[in-house]
């Protein structure tokens, strides 16, 4: 009960804050419209090669923007905690009896607000340019960005709280996200890639959860990946809460 | 109210007790040893300062007393919770201020108040009774809705400090409360900090570097140089110890040759202990200043010095300090004369 209202205490002050300089909410709105709008009609013709996975393109393009939305939304919230390490916030937060996990679910959740307008405004705009998907698949669907979220939004502050300088940071979390995103099959999907590489491919989390959204899309909802690719987002984000917690938690040593 | 004289060492439990609190910093350039090992007992009600120069290991200690850095040695027990295995039952009983700022820009001042009080657990409406009595008492009517970055520096250094006392802890860490305050701000908030200890009876440890503060505010000192608590007491006892009076001479440009004038006479000038000096000033401990004033300022005559000036005052903590430490606060750099070793 009494976490529940921190988690809540957390959670308000954060949402109140990302609203008064909503410029990071607006770029993540306008980025995967854009690939919508700019690289999904290029998908038309490479859907029509044999080793495309089942679905239109759109089942298929769709649940891997939906991916690199929540990947792009959450790897960079770490910037934020930097800031407020910097400006003694935390250090205050930190000396009362306030739970450490709340000061991190707090923050987590309200990632998750954020990364879930994100998504609805993304399926939106995609219904307009042609997605036809069973509205549970795309329950289940956000359900699993919301895992995935959870995770990579609890790694990033956790490393950014470990690291405390954004120009550290940056580096770290552009050099991650990039090898993961490519070998997710988000843009093109890994069916097409040699075995080396579908090779290297197969230990990342994110290709398995991309994949199980690909089969809720389908309505396939009984699909082996579809369980896979739940299990390991469920598996990722409680690494991440995990690991953030712990970072929260560690005095400065 | 009244209030009586803090409670003698060894009665009662102690509010804060340390016993070889250490803390070492590993850098590139090597160890920092910013703690050397603290044993101190603050007991409740009382007011204590600790008084020592920059990177003296001040802030060091108020971060490890408040959970924030972990000891790299030592214990300490902390409002009946031991600092190492219960730190959580510390943080709810203590109350912190830093030494650098801990308000977001973006926030206003009220938020930031009542924010601060729910994370201590306070209900809404107590946090926002709270608030309202600190706005109150430290002045910062009418700033209630201003968001912290629009405010003055000693107006965001007072929301800083009614952000650490909002809770109203047993125990309150200041660190340098009053820098950046103007006169009647630091005044007001030594009567605050008065207040609270006589009406709630709320322990106070504070650091400061201004002398004038820790006579006024504190019951004790701790004077704390390079790590290390080099010397304490009551400020009038402590320069009580020092002795005598403190005769300063204004010799501008020509101090250094006053001093090593002063030095080398210093067998015909009895009851003088001392001869330094601190930029354009030679400063003579004496145990009647009014007596060997003559004497003094023959010896430079004779030698052609010319004085512009000369003072004679019985010992400030400035003099305690010069005296335990062969340094003054301000000026961390040693003196000419009869600097320790460092
Ligand atoms: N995070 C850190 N890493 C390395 N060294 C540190 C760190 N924090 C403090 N130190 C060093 O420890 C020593 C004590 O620093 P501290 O901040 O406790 O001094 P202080 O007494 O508060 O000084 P001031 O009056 O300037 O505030 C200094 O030499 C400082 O450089
Ligand atoms: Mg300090």
């Amino acid at each position: 009960m009494r976490l529940l209202t921190e988690i809540g205490l957390v959670f308000t002050r954060q949402t109140t804050l990302s609203l008064r300089s909503p410029a990071w909410i607006i770029i993540g709105l306008v980025q995967p419209v854009l690939y919508l709008a700019l690289f999904g009609p290029l998908l038309g013709a490479v859907a029509e090669v044999a080793s495309f996975p089942a679905g239109d393109s759109w089942q298929v393009f769709v649940p891997g923007l939906l991916v690199m939305q929540s990947l792009f939304s959450a790897a960079f919230v770490g910037f934020g905690v930097i800031a407020e390490q910097r400006n003694g916030v935390l250090e205050r937060m930190r000396v009362t009896p306030v739970s450490r996990l709340a000061l991190l679910l707090g923050r987590v959740f309200r990632d998750i607000l954020v990364l879930l307008a994100q998504s609805l405004v993304l399926l939106a705009a995609a219904f307009a340019f042609g997605l036809r998907a069973p509205v549970p698949g795309m329950l289940i669907g956000l359900g699993l960005i919301v895992l995935l979220g959870t995770g990579v939004s609890s790694l990033s502050y956790a490393l950014a709280l470990r690291l405390g300088d954004e120009n550290a940071l940056a580096p770290i979390v552009n050099s991650v996200t990039m090898p993961v995103l490519l070998l997710s099959g988000v843009l093109l999907p890994l069916s097409f890639a040699p075995a080396w590489l579908s090779g290297i491919a197969s230990v990342n989390p994110f290709l398995y959860v991309v994949e199980a959204t690909r089969e809720a899309f389908l309505s396939d909802y009984t699909a082996q990946a579809l369980m896979l690719g739940t299990a390991v987002a469920a598996g990722f984000a409680a690494l991440g809460l995990f690991a953030g917690t712990r970072a929260f938690q560690r005095q400065v040593t | 109210m009244t209030y009586s004289e803090p409670q003698s060492p060894g009665t009662g439990i102690p509010m804060l007790a340390t016993e070889g609190l250490k803390r070492e910093f590993h850098t590139r350039n090597g160890t920092v040893k910013a703690v050397l090992g603290i044993d101190m007992t603050v007991h409740p009600g009382e007011i204590v300062g600790l008084l020592g120069p920059n990177g003296a290991g001040k802030t060091t200690m108020m971060r490890m007393l408040t959970t924030l850095l972990a000891p790299t040695g030592g214990q300490a027990r902390i409002v009946g919770h031991d600092l190492r295995s219960d730190p959580a039952g510390v943080r709810g009983r203590v109350g912190y201020v830093a030494q650098a700022s801990g308000v977001d820009p973006a926030c206003t001042v009220e938020e930031e108040l009542v924010h601060q009080a729910r994370l201590h657990g306070l209900p809404l409406r107590r946090a926002r009774a709270r608030t309202a009595d600190l706005v109150d008492s430290l002045d910062l009517e009418g700033l209630t809705s201003r968001r912290t970055g629009e405010l003055s520096g000693g107006q965001r250094r007072r929301l800083e400090v009614a952000i650490g006392l909002v809770h109203d802890p047993p125990l309150v860490f200041l660190d340098e409360p009053t820098t950046g305050l103007d006169p009647q701000s630091r005044s007001n908030l030594w009567n605050h900090v008065r207040r609270l200890r006589d009406t709630l009876g709320t322990t106070v440890l504070l650091t400061t570097h201004y002398m004038d503060e820790a006579d006024a505010l504190c019951d004790r000192v701790l004077i704390v140089d390079h790590g290390a608590i080099v010397s304490e007491g009551r400020p009038s006892d402590l320069k009580h110890e020092v002795g005598g009076d403190v005769v300063r001479i204004e010799a501008p440009g020509d101090a250094e040759r006053a001093r090593s004038l002063l030095a080398c006479h210093q067998d015909e000038l009895p009851g003088v202990s001392l001869v330094e000096r601190a930029d354009d000033t030679v400063r003579i401990l004496a145990r009647d200043g009014e007596r060997i004033m003559v004497d003094l300022l023959r010896v430079l005559v004779d030698g052609g010095v010319h004085a512009s000036g000369v003072n004679v005052s019985r010992p400030t903590l400035e003099d305690v300090f010069l005296d335990i430490t062969g340094r003054s606060l301000r000026d961390t750099a040693p003196l000419t004369a009869s600097a320790p070793g460092v």
